[in-house]
């Protein structure tokens, strides 16, 4: 007969099975019975944030850095809300998080006691899946089928709701083990069929203008299928673009590389999606930033998708070969089929892809991440392209915020790695960036992380500087100050006739005396000439800092294709604005 | 002001409309119609009927029917999206008119008139298993078991007669023969 324990204590046994050495959180009234076993439960450390959300943020970091899933320990009423974004956040980009909230005890819920919500109620549409624990009984299973849903399939948050008197309450722990096999129903991957395969390779074999789109689910697929991706990229000698989730799953200054797609990615990229005969999606979803315009998406390709998730086929673009498969899995069969039956295929179709790599280089020479440098003024792409040199000689992680840096962080940023690039790409979240570097600095110690960042963003959630400052996270925060919140900025300027409609912040914190009062380090660069150097030193400096970078107020996010517009009719840069029609303009 | 110009996107071409009953069979613990629920409002899809009620009392298996109108996009996104859901154990689909497949709903309709004007009811409501359930000198509440288009026509001519209150259950479905979903 298994000894009884507490609720509480139930929690950390099922942690430590679960081999959890981190967990992100703030407590509260409904969590104490949990806090207080805490000092018994020596492997698991707990990284106190100064607020839910970036409890949150710094769990997500921690997970996309790491592979592992991200654990978050939070009190009920407010606790739980705080932490909504950050579980919508990771639902929309796959991440695996595991939410542990505090709820009143079970006799008052429903009665609007202090510090109630309907926390499950609320968590529903942004978790995978939620449970409120009735029965300390329960509760080891429940904690145990919580990490299985959180990293089986398309990965995703979810939530165990645990009520004061269920965390005293004595009951059995027991550790549970694959407790979905049972039921499938696509909530977990299949093995790929060797008819998918050869269907996949004849329309490899007739493409004579092929395109590899890759997405964030080759990353969550592990290291493993990014390096499976690099071969079959080589043994097909195609050419590849990645979505913004899944820059690292190949080598960004790959000749092969096209750069990013999208509707801030680069020109060549976009046209070879729109003018290809053969698309292979692999690990991407179709997403609207993508696909512009639907019904003029790549009008004449078959195209091909691989995704784990049954649902993310077909909800946008209807596809010609569709594969339900991790992505690792399929690639690895891929590869072996394909060599077995196709030894000489590169040399063979060097020839009937030579005309499409020719037009490709056509459009390469328009150079569309190209920018108008200045010597006198910091230009925001300038500032992210010395930074990409200066430190892509260590193995770096880059988390942003949300907005013009982040697109030229993904433009200008090349990433080898896979797991280097964290950043908030479906919700869009100004804040991501400062606390998730938390989270990629605690699972990546002794590494450089930068939070590119704009400075609304990161004001969002600067109060996490103070958890930095505490656990003696050395993160950088690379602000690309241009006093405005400048995708919006953007928008205004080129849709709303330039009314800057509440888009400029009058009174901005002095970041370096800011940085001072959390006691870090504040730099602050003015002008191109000291750039290198203040880099060199944030670089150097074994603590947080906040690196204030003067930019170019006026500076647009370019090449932009409007969105609602296909492919092929992108703005390059500012020589082109005025000739966005009202329709067009309509259409962003 | 200027024209409001922040649009997404244009919306894309539009399928044929299609209706569609769809059924899921769920573990019945709480909140679980309320997953159900949300996932279609959530993502915009409708819901014109729905039916619920355990039907393994050992195993806690609840039936869901759903009633639902889409393009064959949306149904397909409805079964992918239903399936995901944990509680979920299978989802079986059928397009409206479909051969092999039984549907029925249950109404109870309460009509207040004379015992002439219940002859009426009662005559108009034959085709459709009618079960007189309560009747007073003024009223009578009749119970009919028909498909959901004929009940809705029936009820549109029991106005006339004075009809006062109507509930009906959604449809339920079943396969014919020996044949069950799966």
């Amino acid at each position: 007969m298994p000894k009884l324990i507490s609720g509480a204590e139930i929690v950390f046994k099922a942690l430590e099975d679960q081999k959890v050495d981190y967990i992100f959180g703030y407590p509260g009234g409904a969590v104490l019975p949990i806090y207080d076993e805490l000092k018994n439960h020596k492997s698991i450390k707990h990284i106190l944030a100064r607020h839910e959300q970036g409890a949150g943020h710094a769990a997500e970091g921690y997970a996309r850095s790491s592979g592992k899933p991200g654990v978050l320990l939070v009190t009920s009423g407010p606790g739980a809300t705080n932490a909504v974004t950050a579980l919508t956040d990771a639902y929309m980009d796959s991440v695996p998080l595991v939410c542990i909230s505090g709820q009143v005890p079970t006799h008052l819920i429903g009665t609007d006691a202090f510090q109630e919500c309907d926390t499950t109620g609320i968590t529903r549409p942004c978790t995978k899946h939620n449970w409120l624990v009735k029965d300390v009984n329960d509760l080891s299973r429940i904690l145990h089928l919580a990490f299985e849903v959180a990293t089986t399939g398309r990965p995703g948050p979810v939530l165990v709701d645990i009520p004061k008197d269920i965390q005293f309450k004595k009951g059995k722990y027991k550790y549970f083990k694959n407790i979905l096999k049972k039921k499938l129903n696509g909530k977990a991957a299949r093995k790929p069929l060797n008819t998918e395969l050869d269907k996949f390779i004849d329309l490899i074999k007739k493409s004579s203008k092929p395109i590899f789109y890759t997405g964030g689910g080759v990353i969550n697929s592990g290291p493993e299928a990014s390096k499976y991706l690099r071969e079959l990229v080589s043994l097909t000698g195609f050419p590849i673009t990645s979505t913004l989730q899944g820059l690292g799953a190949y080598p960004g200054d790959d000749p092969q590389f096209l750069g990013m797609l999208g509707m801030h990615g680069t020109y060549e990229a976009n046209n070879a999606m729109h003018d290809c005969d053969l698309m292979i999606n692999i690990g991407a979803r179709f997403d609207d930033r993508i696909t512009g315009k639907v019904d003029e998406f790549s009008p004449g390709s078959k195209k091909i998708h691989v995704d784990i998730d049954p649902s993310s086929i077909g909800k946008n673009i209807k596809v010609d070969l569709a594969i339900v498969s991790d992505v690792s899995e399929l690639l690895k069969s891929l590869i072996k089929r394909f060599k077995e039956k196709n030894k000489n295929f590169l040399n063979s179709n060097k020839q009937k892809t030579s005309k499409w790599w020719e037009q490709i280089d056509k459009w390469r020479e328009k150079k569309s991440l190209n920018f108008i440098n200045s010597d006198k003024i910091i230009k925001p792409q300038h500032a992210v392209q010395r930074l990409y040199e200066l430190t892509k000689n260590q193995d770096t992680f880059i988390t942003t915020e949300v907005g013009q840096h982040q697109m030229w962080a993904a433009q200008h940023y090349k990433f080898n790695k896979p797991n280097r690039w964290m950043t908030s790409g479906g919700l869009g979240t100004m804040g991501y960036g400062l606390p998730a570097a938390i989270g990629v600095q605690i699972a990546n110690p002794g590494k450089l992380v930068v939070d590119i960042a704009g400075e609304a963003s990161v004001l969002m959630t600067m109060q996490e500087m103070s958890t930095a400052v505490q656990y003696r996270l050395p993160i950088k925060i690379f602000i690309l100050n241009n006093e405005y919140m400048g995708m919006v900025r953007q928008w205004q300027e080129l849709l709303h006739e330039r009314n800057y409609s509440e888009s400029y912040t009058a009174a901005l914190p002095d970041f370096v005396k800011l940085a001072e009062s959390y006691g870090c380090v504040g730099i602050r660069a003015k002008t191109p000439s000291e750039l290198d150097e203040k880099i060199k030193e944030m670089i150097s400096i074994d603590k947080p800092v906040i690196f204030d970078c003067v930019v170019d107020k006026a500076e647009n996010c370019f090449p932009m294709i409007p969105s609602g517009k296909p492919h092929n009719q992108m703005i390059l840069g500012p020589e082109e604005e005025e000739e966005i029609s009202d329709e067009g303009k309509v259409l962003v | 002001m200027a024209k409001s110009k922040s649009a997404y996107s244009v919306p894309g071409k539009i399928g044929k409309i299609e209706r569609h009953i769809i059924v899921v069979w769920v573990d019945n613990e709480a909140g679980v119609l309320a997953r159900i629920a949300g996932l279609f409002s959530g993502r915009g899809y409708n819901i014109e009927s729905l039916a619920v009620a355990e039907v393994d009392k050992k195993k806690h298996i609840s039936r869901i029917t759903i009633v639902t109108e889409g393009t064959p996009q949306v149904i397909e996104q409805i079964n992918l999206q239903l399936k995901k859901l944990v509680p979920v154990h299978k989802v079986a689909d059928f397009k409206r008119g479909e051969k092999d497949i039984l549907f029925r709903e249950l109404a109870l309709f309460k009509v207040l008139g004379n015992s002439k004007k219940q002859e009426k009811v009662k005559k108009m409501c034959k085709k459709f298993n009618p079960v007189i359930l309560d009747k007073t000198n003024k009223s009578i509440v009749i119970q009919v078991t028909a498909l959901r288009a004929e009940i809705d026509k029936l009820a549109l001519d029991l106005k006339r007669l004075g009809l006062i209150s109507t509930s009906r259950t959604g449809s339920v479905a079943m396969t014919k023969g020996s044949k069950i979903f799966n």
